[in-house]
């Protein structure tokens, strides 16, 4: 941003030994939080307006009456509670639906790239990078295109039923799009990547030799896979789980473009309320029971892996 | 000598050698591994094959059909036939290259800080940085929506932002700038601090150690959140769907043409942007092969 070299004036390398007496010291250390401070300024100011602030007002809409943007009339700040009661009451079933989606998507997500990246991480040799770039590649296509693309598959007549219907192999009216299994299907293809990634990452680091030191001691190849392996990949397991599940349950794309009225998803109606019905206070209601929900999750994960940490695995995600 | 003491001690028995038993179970994980490679890769090959299928002339506009026939580039030939499409592509574009720039330059500055300050407030800094990444992006979304409106609706600042292109810019940022900052943060951390001590033992100054030895070393990490960025931008459909109002961007799009029917310029565009996707993690991963030899 051009403002580098006035603020790095006041960084000088950790153990350097500095001459001058404490006065000195101190006047340079107090230099120092300020060059941090301006640097971290332009940066944490916008993500305090354009990230913090958003949250901050939908919690204070939340707790509004009716009629406040839609009238155009000021915010009527109420503590309006029975936003919350109105949005549990009427949607409690369709947040356990969302839980329930996400969590099975999960569960096969897992179950579906542990192997895959163990094998890559521990039998891929000098394929392994390559390899593992073939599983991210197709997530380089737009996330509407691609499940764009899974309708036109499973479509009654599409791709893969069309074939196997001419074939008598499938009941003519068979069909999955609008059901429950298209949308995990989905899900669990969607989000593949954010399980994929935390797996190989934990996995690649594991030290071979304790592996084999495992082995030398007698045990079997399956028992070091249970008592050594899975344990050290716990945290990439965990990880998984997280970054997996929470965008999973707020996901509302593939239960638009994949389910049907009976599969309706927290996101949709989210987006219904907010979009269509303009009632916002309820739909920021059913925002922040989402959000302090996954909000929870996320922190016990932070709590076991340190926000650093988790930030990292979900950034390479 | 050696061969000497090696003949005396002859009677060892032999060590049985550890053959791996040759059972058909070793090959089930690749199997599967290329098994699970050719599903994940299956909807992008869909794509990519139907952007050259005959579509039979209804005389109404195009759509994608089931039936395949191979094969015709009249689709590739026709790639701006749909204006909706190009105008939303030039949405797309014009967002996201700028946010991104944008966004890198907040976002490596406090990447910078946290990576090598300590300082009141890291805590903090570093846990907004987390809740803008796990907080679900339906909840960033709708709440980005609810200070766009509150600020047209009560003015307290004095301006607002109209729903469209500059609410859709200011929100790509947002989200954009964590992402940024953790990646550039992560290098950071992995730099070798004696390196800015030689340079400036060496009567570099503050300045010339940054932009001579820091910036060189961090800029991969630059790089790295810019292409994040850039791509959390071009592909960012939920946020962008809450903060638009009536303007589209090619997502927002496709969603709204999979209701009528896609038209096969989606394809054609899908896999131009993903052949370019493809062709920039090739580059980055070629340029850090070469640094690493």
């Amino acid at each position: 941003m051009g403002q580098a070299p006035a603020e790095v004036q006041g960084h000088i390398p950790e153990g350097m030994e500095l001459p001058p007496a404490r006065k000195g010291e101190r006047a340079l250390a107090r230099r120092r939080q300020t060059a941090a401070y301006l640097q971290l300024a332009p940066g944490g100011i916008y993500m305090l307006l354009g990230f913090v602030l958003p949250l901050i007002i939908i919690v204070y809409t939340s707790l509004s009456t009716s009629g406040l943007f839609s009238t155009g009339g000021k915010s009527v700040f109420s503590w309006e509670w029975s936003n919350y009661t109105t949005a549990l009451s009427t949607y409690g079933d369709i947040y356990i639906r969302s839980i329930l989606y996400a969590g099975i998507a999960t569960t096969i997500c897992i179950g579906l790239a542990y192997p895959m990246a163990y094998w890559i991480a521990f039998y891929g040799g000098r394929w392994k990078s390559t390899l593992f770039m073939l599983i991210l590649v197709p997530f380089f296509v737009s996330f509407v295109i691609r499940t764009v693309q899974w309708n036109f598959i499973l479509g009654t007549n599409g791709l893969l039923f069309g074939p196997l219907k001419s074939l008598g192999l499938v009941q003519q009216d068979f069909t999955v799009l609008r059901t429950p299994v298209a949308v995990i299907a989905g899900i669990t293809y969607n989000f593949m990547p954010f399980a994929a990634l935390p797996l190989y990452v934990s996995l690649e680091r594991i030290d071979r030799r304790l592996v084999e030191a495992a082995k030398d001691l007698y045990a079997s190849k399956a028992i070091a896979f249970r008592r050594v392996v899975v344990p050290l990949s716990f945290p990439g397991i965990f990880a998984a789980i997280i970054l997996t599940f929470v965008p999973a349950t707020g996901d509302y794309v593939n239960s638009v473009v994949l389910g049907g009225p009976r599969t309706t998803m927290i996101g949709q109606v989210i987006q219904d309320y907010f979009l269509s019905r303009h009632e916002y206070p309820v739909a920021a209601a059913l925002s922040v029971i989402l959000m302090a929900g996954m909000l929870v999750i996320a922190l016990i994960y932070a709590r076991v892996l340190g926000t650093e940490d988790s930030t990292l695995a979900a950034a390479t995600a | 000598m050696s061969t000497a003491v090696a003949e005396n001690v002859v009677t060892i028995p032999e060590a049985p050698i550890r053959t791996p038993r040759k059972r058909w179970t070793r090959f089930i994980l690749p199997v599967f591994t290329i098994a699970m490679i050719l599903y994940l890769a299956f909807p992008v090959i869909v794509m990519i094959v139907y952007s050259f299928n005959i579509i039979p002339n209804t005389g109404e506009s195009e759509r994608q059909t089931t039936e395949f026939h191979c094969c015709t580039v009249v689709h590739w030939q026709e790639i701006f036939k749909v204006p909706e499409l190009n105008h939303a592509l030039a949405v797309s574009l014009l967002v996201a290259f700028p946010a991104a720039l944008l966004a890198t330059g907040l976002g490596t500055f406090v990447g910078l800080v946290l990576g090598r300050y300590g300082f009141r407030g890291r805590g903090l800094t570093n846990f907004v940085i987390f809740l803008a990444i796990a907080v679900p992006e339906i909840v960033l979304g709708s709440s980005l929506l609810a200070l766009f409106v509150q600020l047209g609706s009560s003015k307290p600042l004095g301006f607002y932002i109209p729903l469209g292109y500059w609410s859709i810019f200011v929100s790509h940022i947002a989200f954009s700038v964590a992402f940024v900052a953790i990646t550039v943060r992560a290098r950071v951390q992995g730099l070798d601090a004696t390196l800015e001590n030689a340079a400036q033992d060496l009567f570099a100054s503050p300045r010339v150690t940054f932009f001579k030895v820091t910036l060189p070393l961090i800029l991969p990490g630059i790089v790295a959140g810019f292409l994040l960025a850039l791509v959390l931008s071009l592909d960012d459909f939920v946020i962008t769907n809450f903060v638009n109002g009536s303007t589209n961007t090619f997502p927002t799009w496709v969603f709204g043409a999979t209701r009528l029917g896609m038209p096969p310029q989606v394809n054609v565009w899908g896999t131009v942007l993903f052949l370019a996707g493809v062709l920039i993690a090739g580059l980055q991963i070629l340029r850090a092969r070469g640094v690493e030899d």
